[in-house]
Protein backbone atom coordinates (compact mmCIF):
# COMPACT_ATOMS: atom_id res chain seq x y z
CA UNK A 1 0.00 0.00 0.00
CA UNK A 2 1.37 3.60 -0.84
CA UNK A 3 -0.20 6.49 1.61
CA UNK A 4 0.19 9.18 -1.08
CA UNK A 5 1.02 7.76 -5.15
CA UNK A 6 0.85 11.64 -6.75
CA UNK A 7 4.61 12.14 -4.86
CA UNK A 8 5.85 9.10 -3.84
CA UNK A 9 5.81 7.50 -7.39
CA UNK A 10 6.12 10.57 -9.03
CA UNK A 11 8.28 10.54 -12.18
CA UNK A 12 12.15 11.22 -11.85
CA UNK A 13 11.56 14.29 -14.12
CA UNK A 14 7.75 15.75 -12.03
CA UNK A 15 9.77 15.14 -9.05
CA UNK A 16 13.42 17.30 -10.25
CA UNK A 17 11.05 19.88 -11.21
CA UNK A 18 8.86 20.34 -8.29
CA UNK A 19 12.12 20.32 -6.15
CA UNK A 20 13.51 23.21 -8.32
CA UNK A 21 10.59 25.15 -7.43
CA UNK A 22 10.50 24.40 -4.05
CA UNK A 23 14.33 24.69 -3.43
CA UNK A 24 13.99 28.63 -4.95
CA UNK A 25 11.15 29.56 -2.69
CA UNK A 26 12.52 27.92 0.83
CA UNK A 27 16.03 29.61 -0.59
CA UNK A 28 13.72 33.15 -1.27
CA UNK A 29 12.05 32.15 2.64
CA UNK A 30 15.30 31.90 4.40
CA UNK A 31 17.20 34.67 2.61
CA UNK A 32 14.45 36.85 3.75
CA UNK A 33 13.55 35.72 7.35
CA UNK A 34 17.22 34.21 8.88
CA UNK A 35 19.73 37.06 8.75
CA UNK A 36 22.66 34.06 9.19
CA UNK A 37 21.41 32.28 5.42
CA UNK A 38 21.13 36.37 4.45
CA UNK A 39 24.73 36.98 5.65
CA UNK A 40 25.68 33.51 3.95
CA UNK A 41 24.36 33.95 0.90
CA UNK A 42 25.25 37.58 0.39
CA UNK A 43 28.87 36.66 1.06
CA UNK A 44 28.47 34.16 -1.90
CA UNK A 45 26.69 36.54 -3.90
CA UNK A 46 23.93 34.53 -4.39
CA UNK A 47 20.23 36.46 -4.83
CA UNK A 48 17.46 33.71 -4.68
CA UNK A 49 16.73 34.25 -8.18
CA UNK A 50 19.95 32.37 -8.70
CA UNK A 51 18.24 29.78 -7.29
CA UNK A 52 16.65 27.63 -10.01
CA UNK A 53 16.38 24.16 -10.72
CA UNK A 54 18.05 21.45 -8.28
CA UNK A 55 21.25 21.27 -9.55
CA UNK A 56 21.61 24.99 -8.78
CA UNK A 57 21.75 23.11 -4.60
CA UNK A 58 25.18 23.06 -5.43
CA UNK A 59 25.75 26.85 -5.59
CA UNK A 60 24.30 26.90 -1.81
CA UNK A 61 26.42 26.93 1.37
CA UNK A 62 26.49 24.54 3.76
CA UNK A 63 24.85 24.07 7.33
CA UNK A 64 26.51 22.61 10.47
CA UNK A 65 25.48 21.38 13.73
CA UNK A 66 28.13 24.09 15.09
CA UNK A 67 25.79 27.00 13.07
CA UNK A 68 23.00 25.48 15.05
CA UNK A 69 25.03 25.98 18.72
CA UNK A 70 26.46 29.73 17.07
CA UNK A 71 23.03 30.31 16.70
CA UNK A 72 21.25 29.52 20.21
CA UNK A 73 18.12 29.06 20.80
CA UNK A 74 16.27 30.62 18.16
CA UNK A 75 18.98 32.07 15.49
CA UNK A 76 18.25 29.53 12.92
CA UNK A 77 13.97 30.13 13.29
CA UNK A 78 12.50 31.51 10.25
CA UNK A 79 8.91 32.09 11.69
CA UNK A 80 7.71 33.58 13.72
CA UNK A 81 7.63 32.69 17.09
CA UNK A 82 3.54 33.23 16.98
CA UNK A 83 3.35 31.04 14.62
CA UNK A 84 5.31 28.20 16.17
CA UNK A 85 2.91 25.36 17.93
CA UNK A 86 6.23 22.67 19.20
CA UNK A 87 9.71 23.01 19.79
CA UNK A 88 11.71 19.88 20.29
CA UNK A 89 15.23 20.32 21.70
CA UNK A 90 17.95 16.97 20.50
CA UNK A 91 21.64 17.32 22.12
CA UNK A 92 24.41 19.27 21.00
CA UNK A 93 27.83 18.94 21.40
CA UNK A 94 28.49 20.60 24.45
CA UNK A 95 26.04 22.45 26.79
CA UNK A 96 23.25 23.77 24.59
CA UNK A 97 20.78 21.35 22.96
CA UNK A 98 19.98 21.80 19.12
CA UNK A 99 16.31 23.95 19.22
CA UNK A 100 13.73 22.76 16.50
CA UNK A 101 10.78 25.17 16.47
CA UNK A 102 7.58 23.70 13.50
CA UNK A 103 4.28 25.43 12.61
CA UNK A 104 1.41 23.82 12.73
CA UNK A 105 2.00 23.26 8.83
CA UNK A 106 5.33 21.69 9.63
CA UNK A 107 3.87 18.98 12.21
CA UNK A 108 1.46 17.96 9.25
CA UNK A 109 4.23 17.63 7.08
CA UNK A 110 5.89 15.30 9.72
CA UNK A 111 2.22 13.50 10.08
CA UNK A 112 2.33 12.76 6.53
CA UNK A 113 5.26 11.62 6.04
CA UNK A 114 5.48 9.41 8.98
CA UNK A 115 1.88 8.12 7.40
CA UNK A 116 3.96 7.47 4.25
CA UNK A 117 6.45 5.56 6.34
CA UNK A 118 3.56 3.27 8.29
CA UNK A 119 1.70 2.46 5.00
CA UNK A 120 4.69 1.45 3.30
CA UNK A 121 5.10 -1.14 6.60
CA UNK A 122 1.42 -2.27 6.10
CA UNK A 123 -0.38 -0.82 8.99
CA UNK A 124 -3.62 0.56 8.88
CA UNK A 125 -6.62 1.89 10.36
CA UNK A 126 -7.31 -1.34 12.21
CA UNK A 127 -3.98 -1.58 13.51
CA UNK A 128 -3.29 -0.83 16.99
CA UNK A 129 -0.30 0.28 17.96
CA UNK A 130 2.22 1.41 20.17
CA UNK A 131 4.89 4.18 20.48
CA UNK A 132 7.62 2.76 22.54
CA UNK A 133 10.49 6.15 21.50
CA UNK A 134 10.88 8.19 24.30
CA UNK A 135 7.78 10.83 24.60
CA UNK A 136 9.52 14.79 25.44
CA UNK A 137 11.72 16.47 23.80
CA UNK A 138 13.60 13.76 21.82
CA UNK A 139 11.51 13.63 18.42
CA UNK A 140 11.20 10.15 18.54
CA UNK A 141 8.09 9.50 20.86
CA UNK A 142 5.83 12.25 19.18
CA UNK A 143 6.83 12.27 15.85
CA UNK A 144 5.54 8.40 15.51
CA UNK A 145 2.17 9.09 17.63
CA UNK A 146 0.71 12.17 14.94
CA UNK A 147 1.54 10.05 12.08
CA UNK A 148 -0.36 6.81 14.20
CA UNK A 149 -2.95 9.44 14.68
CA UNK A 150 -3.04 10.72 10.87
CA UNK A 151 -3.43 7.02 9.24
CA UNK A 152 -6.07 6.32 12.21
CA UNK A 153 -4.57 3.67 13.70
CA UNK A 154 -5.49 3.26 17.20
CA UNK A 155 -2.36 4.67 19.03
CA UNK A 156 -0.58 3.85 22.00
CA UNK A 157 1.70 6.42 23.65
CA UNK A 158 3.79 3.38 25.74
CA UNK A 159 7.11 5.86 25.83
CA UNK A 160 9.74 3.87 27.23
CA UNK A 161 10.43 2.26 30.58
CA UNK A 162 7.99 -0.06 32.14
CA UNK A 163 8.67 -3.10 30.11
CA UNK A 164 6.33 -5.87 32.13
CA UNK A 165 3.33 -3.45 31.98
CA UNK A 166 3.69 -2.93 28.12
CA UNK A 167 4.43 -6.29 27.59
CA UNK A 168 0.54 -6.92 29.39
CA UNK A 169 -1.11 -4.24 26.80
CA UNK A 170 0.90 -5.52 23.80
CA UNK A 171 -0.73 -9.46 24.66
CA UNK A 172 -3.87 -8.46 26.16
CA UNK A 173 -4.96 -5.81 23.71
CA UNK A 174 -3.79 -7.28 20.44
CA UNK A 175 -1.24 -4.88 19.64
CA UNK A 176 -0.15 -5.38 16.02
CA UNK A 177 2.60 -2.47 15.42
CA UNK A 178 5.32 -1.53 17.46
CA UNK A 179 7.71 1.82 16.87
CA UNK A 180 10.93 1.40 19.24
CA UNK A 181 14.70 1.44 19.40
CA UNK A 182 15.91 -2.02 17.60
CA UNK A 183 17.97 -2.95 21.00
CA UNK A 184 14.74 -1.76 22.92
CA UNK A 185 12.95 -4.68 20.33
CA UNK A 186 15.43 -7.06 21.26
CA UNK A 187 15.10 -6.21 25.02
CA UNK A 188 11.53 -6.68 25.30
CA UNK A 189 11.83 -10.75 23.62
CA UNK A 190 14.13 -11.22 26.64
CA UNK A 191 11.81 -9.62 29.15
CA UNK A 192 8.80 -12.20 27.25
CA UNK A 193 11.30 -15.23 27.67
CA UNK A 194 11.57 -14.21 30.98
CA UNK A 195 7.62 -13.98 31.90
CA UNK A 196 7.21 -16.86 29.98
CA UNK A 197 4.97 -15.11 26.81
CA UNK A 198 5.62 -16.91 23.54
CA UNK A 199 5.52 -15.16 20.50
CA UNK A 200 2.16 -17.47 19.87
CA UNK A 201 0.52 -15.37 23.20
CA UNK A 202 1.09 -12.28 20.77
CA UNK A 203 -0.56 -10.36 17.87
CA UNK A 204 2.82 -7.59 16.48
CA UNK A 205 3.02 -7.96 13.29
CA UNK A 206 4.60 -5.06 12.36
CA UNK A 207 7.67 -3.12 13.89
CA UNK A 208 9.10 0.81 12.66
CA UNK A 209 12.82 0.51 14.45
CA UNK A 210 15.07 3.25 13.93
CA UNK A 211 17.09 6.34 16.60
CA UNK A 212 19.95 3.99 16.39
CA UNK A 213 21.82 1.63 13.94
CA UNK A 214 21.24 -1.87 13.87
CA UNK A 215 22.38 -4.49 11.12
CA UNK A 216 20.54 -7.66 8.87
CA UNK A 217 21.53 -9.90 11.63
CA UNK A 218 19.33 -7.91 14.35
CA UNK A 219 16.88 -7.79 12.24
CA UNK A 220 16.20 -11.60 11.42
CA UNK A 221 17.03 -11.83 15.40
CA UNK A 222 13.66 -9.66 15.99
CA UNK A 223 11.73 -10.78 13.44
CA UNK A 224 11.95 -14.36 14.75
CA UNK A 225 11.60 -13.87 18.43
CA UNK A 226 8.87 -11.22 18.19
CA UNK A 227 7.13 -12.93 15.42
CA UNK A 228 6.52 -9.41 13.21
CA UNK A 229 8.33 -7.96 10.11
CA UNK A 230 10.68 -5.26 11.31
CA UNK A 231 11.19 -2.46 9.27
CA UNK A 232 14.10 0.62 9.02
CA UNK A 233 12.55 4.51 10.09
CA UNK A 234 15.13 6.91 9.63
CA UNK A 235 14.72 10.78 11.05
CA UNK A 236 16.76 13.83 12.56
CA UNK A 237 15.29 16.05 14.51
CA UNK A 238 17.26 19.30 12.75
CA UNK A 239 15.45 18.26 9.53
CA UNK A 240 12.26 17.08 10.90
CA UNK A 241 12.04 13.82 13.81
CA UNK A 242 11.47 10.30 12.52
CA UNK A 243 10.44 9.36 9.07
CA UNK A 244 12.41 11.50 6.60
CA UNK A 245 12.88 8.08 5.00
CA UNK A 246 11.28 4.75 5.73
CA UNK A 247 11.52 0.91 4.38
CA UNK A 248 9.24 -0.81 1.93
CA UNK A 249 7.70 -4.11 1.83
CA UNK A 250 11.18 -5.05 0.04
CA UNK A 251 13.14 -4.44 3.45
CA UNK A 252 16.36 -2.99 0.87
CA UNK A 253 16.77 0.73 1.08
CA UNK A 254 14.75 3.55 3.04
CA UNK A 255 12.80 5.51 0.61
CA UNK A 256 13.22 9.13 1.26
CA UNK A 257 10.67 11.83 1.47
CA UNK A 258 12.11 13.51 -1.03
CA UNK A 259 9.55 16.23 -1.97
CA UNK A 260 10.23 17.76 1.12
CA UNK A 261 13.82 16.51 2.16
CA UNK A 262 16.33 16.61 -0.54
CA UNK A 263 19.10 14.52 0.00
CA UNK A 264 22.86 14.45 -1.20
CA UNK A 265 25.84 12.66 -0.75
CA UNK A 266 29.00 14.59 -0.38
CA UNK A 267 32.43 13.75 0.35
CA UNK A 268 33.09 14.73 3.94
CA UNK A 269 36.82 16.18 3.53
CA UNK A 270 36.26 17.92 -0.03
CA UNK A 271 32.52 18.59 0.42
CA UNK A 272 32.38 17.87 -2.98
CA UNK A 273 29.00 16.32 -3.69
CA UNK A 274 29.35 12.02 -4.33
CA UNK A 275 27.00 10.32 -7.47
CA UNK A 276 24.71 7.90 -6.71
CA UNK A 277 25.92 4.47 -5.12
CA UNK A 278 28.69 6.24 -3.78
CA UNK A 279 29.11 6.55 0.22
CA UNK A 280 29.70 9.47 2.04
CA UNK A 281 28.35 11.81 4.06
CA UNK A 282 24.56 12.49 3.76
CA UNK A 283 22.85 16.19 3.38
CA UNK A 284 19.54 16.92 3.58
CA UNK A 285 17.89 20.54 2.16
CA UNK A 286 14.36 21.18 4.08
CA UNK A 287 12.31 22.20 0.73
CA UNK A 288 8.99 22.68 2.58
CA UNK A 289 9.83 23.28 5.93
CA UNK A 290 8.66 26.92 7.68
CA UNK A 291 9.52 26.87 11.28
CA UNK A 292 13.51 25.63 10.78
CA UNK A 293 14.56 25.59 7.64
CA UNK A 294 17.92 24.27 6.81
CA UNK A 295 19.64 24.71 3.37
CA UNK A 296 22.58 21.92 3.45
CA UNK A 297 22.21 20.27 6.61
CA UNK A 298 25.39 17.89 7.16
CA UNK A 299 23.76 15.10 8.97
CA UNK A 300 27.26 13.71 9.59
CA UNK A 301 25.44 10.15 8.98
CA UNK A 302 27.86 7.98 6.41
CA UNK A 303 25.41 6.21 3.78
CA UNK A 304 24.87 5.83 -0.22
CA UNK A 305 21.90 7.00 -2.32
CA UNK A 306 21.14 3.27 -3.58
CA UNK A 307 21.08 3.51 -7.59
CA UNK A 308 18.08 2.26 -10.00
CA UNK A 309 14.42 1.54 -9.09
CA UNK A 310 12.09 -0.21 -6.44
CA UNK A 311 10.24 -3.18 -6.93
CA UNK A 312 7.39 -1.68 -4.70
CA UNK A 313 6.68 1.17 -7.41
CA UNK A 314 7.81 3.90 -5.32
CA UNK A 315 10.25 6.23 -7.20
CA UNK A 316 11.55 8.16 -4.19
CA UNK A 317 15.10 7.47 -3.85
CA UNK A 318 16.13 5.28 -1.03
CA UNK A 319 19.09 5.30 1.18
CA UNK A 320 21.12 2.75 2.27
CA UNK A 321 21.80 1.58 6.22
CA UNK A 322 23.73 4.48 7.90
CA UNK A 323 27.24 2.87 7.91
CA UNK A 324 28.98 5.09 10.30
CA UNK A 325 29.79 8.86 11.39
CA UNK A 326 31.80 11.57 10.18
CA UNK A 327 32.07 13.28 13.55
CA UNK A 328 32.60 10.96 16.96
CA UNK A 329 28.76 11.36 17.69
CA UNK A 330 27.23 7.78 19.66
CA UNK A 331 23.58 6.77 19.55
CA UNK A 332 23.48 5.16 23.30
CA UNK A 333 19.79 3.75 23.82
CA UNK A 334 18.46 6.09 20.70
CA UNK A 335 19.64 9.34 22.20
CA UNK A 336 22.80 10.84 20.57
CA UNK A 337 25.97 11.53 22.85
CA UNK A 338 28.84 13.60 22.08
CA UNK A 339 32.20 12.81 23.90
CA UNK A 340 32.75 16.62 24.20
CA UNK A 341 29.45 17.03 26.48
CA UNK A 342 30.72 14.53 28.58
CA UNK A 343 34.10 16.91 28.93
CA UNK A 344 32.29 19.56 29.62
CA UNK A 345 31.05 17.77 32.98
CA UNK A 346 34.41 16.74 33.33
CA UNK A 347 35.96 19.92 32.98
CA UNK A 348 33.46 21.67 35.27
CA UNK A 349 34.36 19.53 38.41
CA UNK A 350 37.97 20.49 39.88
CA UNK A 351 37.46 17.52 41.37
CA UNK A 352 38.74 15.04 38.18
CA UNK A 353 41.68 15.98 35.83
CA UNK A 354 40.73 16.96 32.52
CA UNK A 355 41.14 13.35 31.02
CA UNK A 356 37.86 10.64 30.58
CA UNK A 357 37.29 7.87 28.71
CA UNK A 358 33.57 6.73 27.58
CA UNK A 359 32.75 2.82 27.56
CA UNK A 360 30.09 1.88 25.52
CA UNK A 361 28.58 -1.24 25.70
CA UNK A 362 25.04 -3.53 25.16
CA UNK A 363 24.70 -5.70 28.32
CA UNK A 364 21.26 -8.26 27.76
CA UNK A 365 20.67 -5.78 24.44
CA UNK A 366 20.44 -2.60 26.42
CA UNK A 367 23.34 0.26 26.18
CA UNK A 368 25.45 0.87 28.91
CA UNK A 369 27.26 3.86 29.08
CA UNK A 370 30.35 4.07 31.82
CA UNK A 371 32.47 7.04 32.30
CA UNK A 372 35.65 6.40 33.87
CA UNK A 373 37.61 9.51 35.20
CA UNK A 374 40.71 10.54 37.06
CA UNK A 375 40.71 11.79 40.45
CA UNK A 376 42.27 14.54 40.59
CA UNK A 377 45.42 14.12 43.07
CA UNK A 378 44.88 17.86 44.84
CA UNK A 379 41.70 16.88 45.49
CA UNK A 380 41.95 13.53 47.00
CA UNK A 381 41.80 14.82 50.76
CA UNK A 382 41.97 13.44 53.75
CA UNK A 383 38.04 13.55 53.89
CA UNK A 384 37.86 10.39 51.36
CA UNK A 385 39.23 7.96 53.80
CA UNK A 386 36.02 6.23 53.44
CA UNK A 387 34.58 4.65 50.12
CA UNK A 388 31.21 6.54 51.30
CA UNK A 389 32.82 9.85 50.71
CA UNK A 390 34.44 8.79 47.43
CA UNK A 391 30.52 7.60 45.88
CA UNK A 392 29.19 11.29 46.91
CA UNK A 393 32.13 12.33 44.64
CA UNK A 394 30.77 9.74 42.14
CA UNK A 395 27.07 10.40 42.52
CA UNK A 396 27.97 14.08 41.94
CA UNK A 397 29.35 13.39 38.55
CA UNK A 398 26.87 10.90 37.79
CA UNK A 399 24.06 13.53 38.52
CA UNK A 400 25.96 16.09 36.03
CA UNK A 401 26.33 13.75 33.44
CA UNK A 402 22.73 12.69 33.49
CA UNK A 403 20.98 16.13 33.14
CA UNK A 404 23.73 17.09 30.54
CA UNK A 405 23.55 13.84 28.56
CA UNK A 406 19.68 13.05 29.17
CA UNK A 407 20.62 8.90 29.84
CA UNK A 408 21.90 7.96 33.13
CA UNK A 409 26.25 6.77 33.10
CA UNK A 410 28.03 5.11 34.99
CA UNK A 411 31.06 6.66 36.88
CA UNK A 412 34.54 4.49 37.21
CA UNK A 413 36.43 6.75 39.37
CA UNK A 414 40.47 6.19 38.47
CA UNK A 415 43.93 6.70 40.29
CA UNK A 416 45.47 9.94 38.44
CA UNK A 417 47.37 9.35 35.17
CA UNK A 418 45.82 5.82 34.34
CA UNK A 419 43.92 7.50 31.45
CA UNK A 420 45.89 7.38 28.61
CA UNK A 421 45.82 11.08 27.33
CA UNK A 422 43.73 11.42 24.05
CA UNK A 423 45.79 11.20 20.82
CA UNK A 424 42.51 12.27 18.72
CA UNK A 425 38.56 12.16 19.26
CA UNK A 426 38.60 8.74 18.90
CA UNK A 427 40.92 8.08 21.80
CA UNK A 428 37.85 9.43 24.45
CA UNK A 429 35.82 6.14 23.48
CA UNK A 430 35.79 2.64 23.66
CA UNK A 431 32.45 1.10 21.98
CA UNK A 432 32.54 -2.49 22.61
CA UNK A 433 28.90 -3.36 21.10
CA UNK A 434 29.13 -6.00 18.61
CA UNK A 435 26.31 -4.55 15.93
CA UNK B 1 45.24 13.33 70.55
CA UNK B 2 45.70 11.73 67.02
CA UNK B 3 47.94 10.40 64.93
CA UNK B 4 48.76 10.57 60.99
CA UNK B 5 46.97 8.01 58.84
CA UNK B 6 47.22 7.68 55.15
CA UNK B 7 44.44 7.24 53.06
CA UNK B 8 45.13 5.53 49.44
CA UNK B 9 42.65 5.74 46.34
CA UNK B 10 43.59 2.53 45.06
CA UNK B 11 41.77 1.04 41.78
CA UNK B 12 40.72 -2.71 41.60
CA UNK B 13 43.33 -4.31 38.94
CA UNK B 14 46.22 -5.84 39.76
CA UNK B 15 49.37 -4.46 40.14
CA UNK B 16 48.13 -1.27 41.55
CA UNK B 17 48.42 -2.12 45.48
CA UNK B 18 52.25 -3.23 44.77
CA UNK B 19 52.62 -0.11 43.16
CA UNK B 20 52.15 1.64 46.32
CA UNK B 21 53.65 -1.14 48.35
CA UNK B 22 56.65 -0.65 46.12
CA UNK B 23 57.37 3.17 46.78
CA UNK B 24 57.18 2.90 50.35
CA UNK B 25 59.62 0.12 50.25
CA UNK B 26 61.96 2.31 48.40
CA UNK B 27 61.44 4.77 50.97
CA UNK B 28 62.28 3.09 53.90
CA UNK B 29 58.90 3.08 55.28
CA UNK B 30 57.66 0.67 57.86
CA UNK B 31 54.06 -0.23 57.77
CA UNK B 32 52.99 -0.91 61.12
CA UNK B 33 48.94 -1.30 60.29
CA UNK B 34 46.89 -1.05 57.79
CA UNK B 35 43.22 -1.75 56.10
CA UNK B 36 41.57 -1.86 52.78
CA UNK B 37 37.69 -0.86 52.79
CA UNK B 38 37.14 -2.16 49.51
CA UNK B 39 34.03 -1.57 46.71
CA UNK B 40 33.69 -3.29 43.32
CA UNK B 41 35.32 -1.00 41.73
CA UNK B 42 38.71 0.39 44.05
CA UNK B 43 39.83 0.37 47.04
CA UNK B 44 40.84 3.08 50.00
CA UNK B 45 43.75 1.78 51.43
CA UNK B 46 44.51 2.88 55.05
CA UNK B 47 47.52 2.71 56.63
CA UNK B 48 49.36 3.46 59.65
CA UNK B 49 53.32 3.84 59.13
CA UNK B 50 56.63 4.42 60.62
CA UNK B 51 57.03 7.99 59.29
CA UNK B 52 53.37 9.71 57.35
CA UNK B 53 54.79 12.80 56.54
CA UNK B 54 57.54 11.35 54.24
CA UNK B 55 55.72 8.36 53.05
CA UNK B 56 52.81 10.95 51.79
CA UNK B 57 55.22 12.80 49.76
CA UNK B 58 56.69 9.97 48.38
CA UNK B 59 53.73 8.74 47.24
CA UNK B 60 52.35 11.91 45.70
CA UNK B 61 55.51 11.87 43.74
CA UNK B 62 54.98 8.74 42.43
CA UNK B 63 50.96 9.97 41.18
CA UNK B 64 49.63 8.41 43.65
CA UNK B 65 46.27 9.88 45.57
CA UNK B 66 46.68 10.28 48.84
CA UNK B 67 46.14 12.11 51.88
CA UNK B 68 46.85 12.18 55.39
CA UNK B 69 43.81 12.26 58.42
CA UNK B 70 43.90 12.41 62.05
CA UNK B 71 42.87 9.17 63.65
CA UNK B 72 42.59 8.27 67.62
CA UNK B 73 44.82 5.51 68.51
CA UNK B 74 43.48 3.94 71.46
CA UNK B 75 45.65 1.92 73.95
CA UNK B 76 44.25 -0.98 75.95
CA UNK B 77 45.04 -3.80 77.25
CA UNK B 78 45.97 -6.84 75.36
CA UNK B 79 42.85 -9.15 77.21
CA UNK B 80 39.82 -9.81 76.32
CA UNK B 81 36.89 -7.65 76.22
CA UNK B 82 38.85 -4.46 76.22
CA UNK B 83 37.57 -3.44 72.92
CA UNK B 84 34.52 -3.78 74.01
CA UNK B 85 34.90 -1.27 76.66
CA UNK B 86 36.43 0.95 75.37
CA UNK B 87 34.01 1.28 72.50
CA UNK B 88 30.87 0.82 74.79
CA UNK B 89 32.24 4.32 76.06
CA UNK B 90 31.85 6.00 72.75
CA UNK B 91 28.51 4.58 72.38
CA UNK B 92 27.40 5.86 75.18
CA UNK B 93 28.05 8.90 74.25
CA UNK B 94 26.37 8.77 71.38
CA UNK B 95 28.86 8.81 69.10
CA UNK B 96 29.84 5.90 65.98
CA UNK B 97 32.55 4.72 65.09
CA UNK B 98 32.78 4.94 61.07
CA UNK B 99 35.99 2.67 60.92
CA UNK B 100 38.26 0.79 63.12
CA UNK B 101 41.19 -1.66 62.98
CA UNK B 102 43.83 -2.55 65.83
CA UNK B 103 47.14 -3.89 65.84
CA UNK B 104 49.52 -4.33 68.60
CA UNK B 105 52.53 -2.29 70.18
CA UNK B 106 55.01 -3.78 72.45
CA UNK B 107 52.39 -5.88 74.28
CA UNK B 108 49.53 -3.21 74.18
CA UNK B 109 46.01 -3.06 71.94
CA UNK B 110 46.24 -0.06 70.10
CA UNK B 111 42.20 0.65 68.84
CA UNK B 112 43.07 2.63 65.26
CA UNK B 113 39.31 4.57 64.41
CA UNK B 114 37.79 7.51 63.34
CA UNK B 115 33.89 9.02 64.55
CA UNK B 116 31.27 11.02 62.86
CA UNK B 117 32.26 13.59 65.57
CA UNK B 118 35.87 13.85 66.22
CA UNK B 119 35.70 16.51 68.87
CA UNK B 120 33.06 15.16 70.88
CA UNK B 121 35.53 11.74 70.61
CA UNK B 122 38.15 13.96 72.15
CA UNK B 123 36.43 15.29 74.90
CA UNK B 124 35.09 11.92 75.74
CA UNK B 125 38.88 10.40 75.76
CA UNK B 126 39.93 12.90 78.20
CA UNK B 127 37.29 13.20 80.54
CA UNK B 128 37.34 9.23 80.59
CA UNK B 129 40.87 9.99 81.16
CA UNK B 130 41.41 6.94 78.26
CA UNK B 131 45.23 6.56 76.58
CA UNK B 132 46.35 7.15 73.79
CA UNK B 133 49.29 7.35 70.97
CA UNK B 134 51.18 9.71 69.36
CA UNK B 135 52.84 9.83 66.43
CA UNK B 136 56.46 9.97 68.10
CA UNK B 137 55.14 5.93 69.59
CA UNK B 138 55.30 5.21 65.91
CA UNK B 139 58.66 6.84 64.65
CA UNK B 140 60.10 5.23 67.88
CA UNK B 141 59.80 2.03 66.68
CA UNK B 142 62.16 2.65 63.69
Amino acid sequence: MIWNPNKECMSRDEMSALQGKRLHKIVEYVYHNVPFYRNKLQELDIRPDDIQTIEDIKKLPFTTKKDLRDNYPFGLQAAPQSQIIRIHASSGTTGNPTIVGYTRKDIGVWSECMARCLTAYGVTRDDIFSVAYGYGLFTGGLGAHYGVEHIGASCIPAGTGNTEKHLKLIRDLGITGLACTPSYALYLAETMDKLGIRKEDIKLRVGAFGAEPWTENMRQEIQERLGLKGYNIYGLSEVMGPSVSYECQMQHGSHICEDHFYPEIINPVTLEPLPAGQSGELVFTTLTKEGMPVLRYRTRDLCSLLPGTCDCGRTAVRMSRIEGRSDDMLIIRGINVFPSQVESVVLSMPEFAPRYMLVVDRVNNLDTLQVQVEIRQEFFTGVFDTPAAVDQLEKKLAAKLKSVLSIAAKVQLKAPGTIERSQGKSAHVIDKRKL
Amino acid sequence: MTIPQLSIFIENRSGTLITVLNVLKQAGIQIIASTIADTAEYGIYRLICSEPMRACEELKKAGVAVALSGVFALEIDDQPGRAADAVKTFSEAGISITYMYSFLLRGKGILVFRTDDNDHAAAVITSNQLKTIDESALTALV
